[in-house]
């Protein structure tokens, strides 16, 4: 932090009892996420990878979609400060049993958690908790409105690279249309006062999202040329079949992040991925294990803004 | 609002405890490393290192120690303090450590961060420098060298001021709700 371009927050505490989007958070509360993010990095980075902060706390991971890299990482972040964890998983739950959202959450509620984690394929549930649970409720994905920890995790990771959150060209390709990461990052990435550039399919990509602080295109040159970080998102197969685009091969050919296309972007350009990945679909496997993937930088950082989060809601 | 350390006064104090530390603790020099608590343990320690080397001829390193996420009160004091980094470039496993802080007061701090080292390793020995020890201990927990003694109230609070940190060097006893005057001290 000796650097003075770097971005830090100014000594402020925390107020917020949830965390369901990044669009309500202002930039100093980003920031502070950031740095206590960075003290909880090197907690990781010990032989005893544990600090009693959160000891005697209970907190619920609440899926009801599938997820593993999202849970076992709020999961391990959740033991790194001694909280005690519950997983509660929708194929292994009454759910399937055909109890509804909200008896669950009542149900939940009864067992008077620290802090429910939530993930829900419908926008909004994390907010429709928070009217029946005492606890402090965490988004971690919702339909497809926002993914906030996985923003703050990117943000974490260029902050750490590029040492500036600001003045940078963004570039989220593939599949924005139900993207909840792209929307979390497009509202993170506008309050920093970066430029974010949209870029894939038009059946991907309706006009309706040139409506947001953002720049679009259909060409992933463009969107390219010039860039400080690339983020590929993950071809959501599962949610259009191949109703969207012609065939995967195709979509590749047009939309994929080649080494041949990465020479538009800037030298030192981060390649940003959320996972799971798709190789050779979204991306290139070179480009995927190549000196500019921060990808796996990811993965570990997401434990340290998770912990953050934890830390700053429940303390 | 009464001033307990002139400038002068903390030049001397800091230059007395290097001496003190040096007679105390000979044996353990050569092996010891300097952990300051944040955050005006920090440049107290190096300070102090840079007054042992004086003395000693021997440059001590010097480590950070952020107690915050080891805190018994940490759900109690309402919104959550900023945590910052514990910066510890050597081992302390089997070396004689230096803490190093400003003011010892409940101990409950020190307990902390006698937890903290603990999970970097384990010690030979752990050692105890406080600029200002103000009494009213909640804890057993001493100090092996101590700056100055300063008997105080329950509801006062001891600034201590240091050029790193508040750009001046004075240590200040004040009512908790009365404001710290800072030009008063000119």
């Amino acid at each position: 932090m000796t650097d003075s371009a770097f971005p830090v927050a100014t000594p402020e505490r925390w107020h917020r009892r949830h965390l369901l989007a990044i669009e309500p958070l202002s930039r100093e509360e980003i920031l502070t996420v950031l740095d206590v993010a960075a003290a909880m990095k090197e907690v990781s980075q010990r032989d005893v990878k544990k600090v009693p902060a959160l000891r005697g706390k209970t907190i619920v991971l609440l899926f009801f979609e599938p997820s593993t890299r999202t849970r076992t990482s709020f999961e391990i972040a959740a033991k790194r400060l001694s909280a005690d964890t519950v997983s509660f998983t929708v194929s292994g739950s009454s759910v399937a049993k055909g109890e509804t959202f909200l008896d669950t959450v009542r149900n939940i509620q009864a067992m008077a958690p620290d802090a429910v984690v939530v993930r829900h394929r419908s926008a909004g549930a994390p907010h429709f908790i928070t009217d029946y649970i005492d606890a402090c409720v965490i988004n971690a994905g919702d339909g497809s409105h926002e993914h906030p920890t996985q923003a703050l995790l990117d943000a974490m990771t260029v902050r750490e690279r590029l040492g500036r959150l600001d003045g940078l060209k963004v570039a989220i390709i593939g599949d924005i249309l139900y993207s909840r990461v792209a929307r979390s990052n497009v509202f993170l990435w506008h309050k920093m006062g970066s430029e974010v550039w949209l870029c894939g399919p038009p059946t991907l990509l309706p006009p309706v999202f040139r409506q947001w602080p953002v720049r679009v295109t259909y060409r992933i040159e463009e969107a390219l040329e010039g860039a400080d970080v690339v983020m590929v998102l993950r071809l959501q197969l599962e949610r259009h079949g191949s109703l969207r685009f012609p065939s995967v091969r195709e979509y590749f050919q047009r939309y994929g992040l080649t080494r041949e296309r990465l020479k538009y972007a800037k030298e030192g350009v981060l390649i940003m991925h959320p996972g799971p990945m798709n190789r050779g679909v979204e991306i290139e496997s070179e480009v995927a294990d190549g000196p500019y993937s921060v990808i796996l930088d990811q993965v570990a950082n997401g434990i340290a803004v998770r912990m953050a989060v934890l830390y700053l809601l429940l303390c | 609002m009464r001033v307990i350390m002139t400038a002068e006064a903390m030049g001397r104090t800091l230059s007395r405890m290097a001496h003190e530390i040096a007679e105390k603790f000979p044996g353990e020099l050569a092996q010891a490393v300097m952990i300051g608590i944040r955050t005006r343990g920090l440049p107290l320690a190096h300070r102090l290192q840079g007054l042992l080397r004086g003395v000693t001829g021997m440059t001590l390193p010097v480590g950070v120690l952020d107690i915050t996420l080891y805190r018994d009160d940490l759900t109690q004091i309402g919104p959550a303090p900023l945590v910052r980094k514990t910066e510890l470039p050597f081992r302390v496993t089997d070396r004689p450590v230096f803490l190093v802080d400003d003011v010892l007061f409940t101990g409950r701090t020190v307990r902390a961060a006698l937890d903290e080292l603990v999970d970097y390793g384990r010690p030979r020995t752990v050692r105890l420098f406080v600029l200002i020890d103000r009494d009213h201990r909640e804890l057993p927990i001493q100090a092996d060298v101590v700056g100055q003694f300063v008997a105080t109230e329950l509801d006062e609070i001891v600034h201590v001021l240091l050029r790193e940190t508040d750009g001046r060097d004075s240590v200040v006893v004040t009512r908790r709700t009365e404001p710290l005057n800072l030009e008063a001290l000119e």
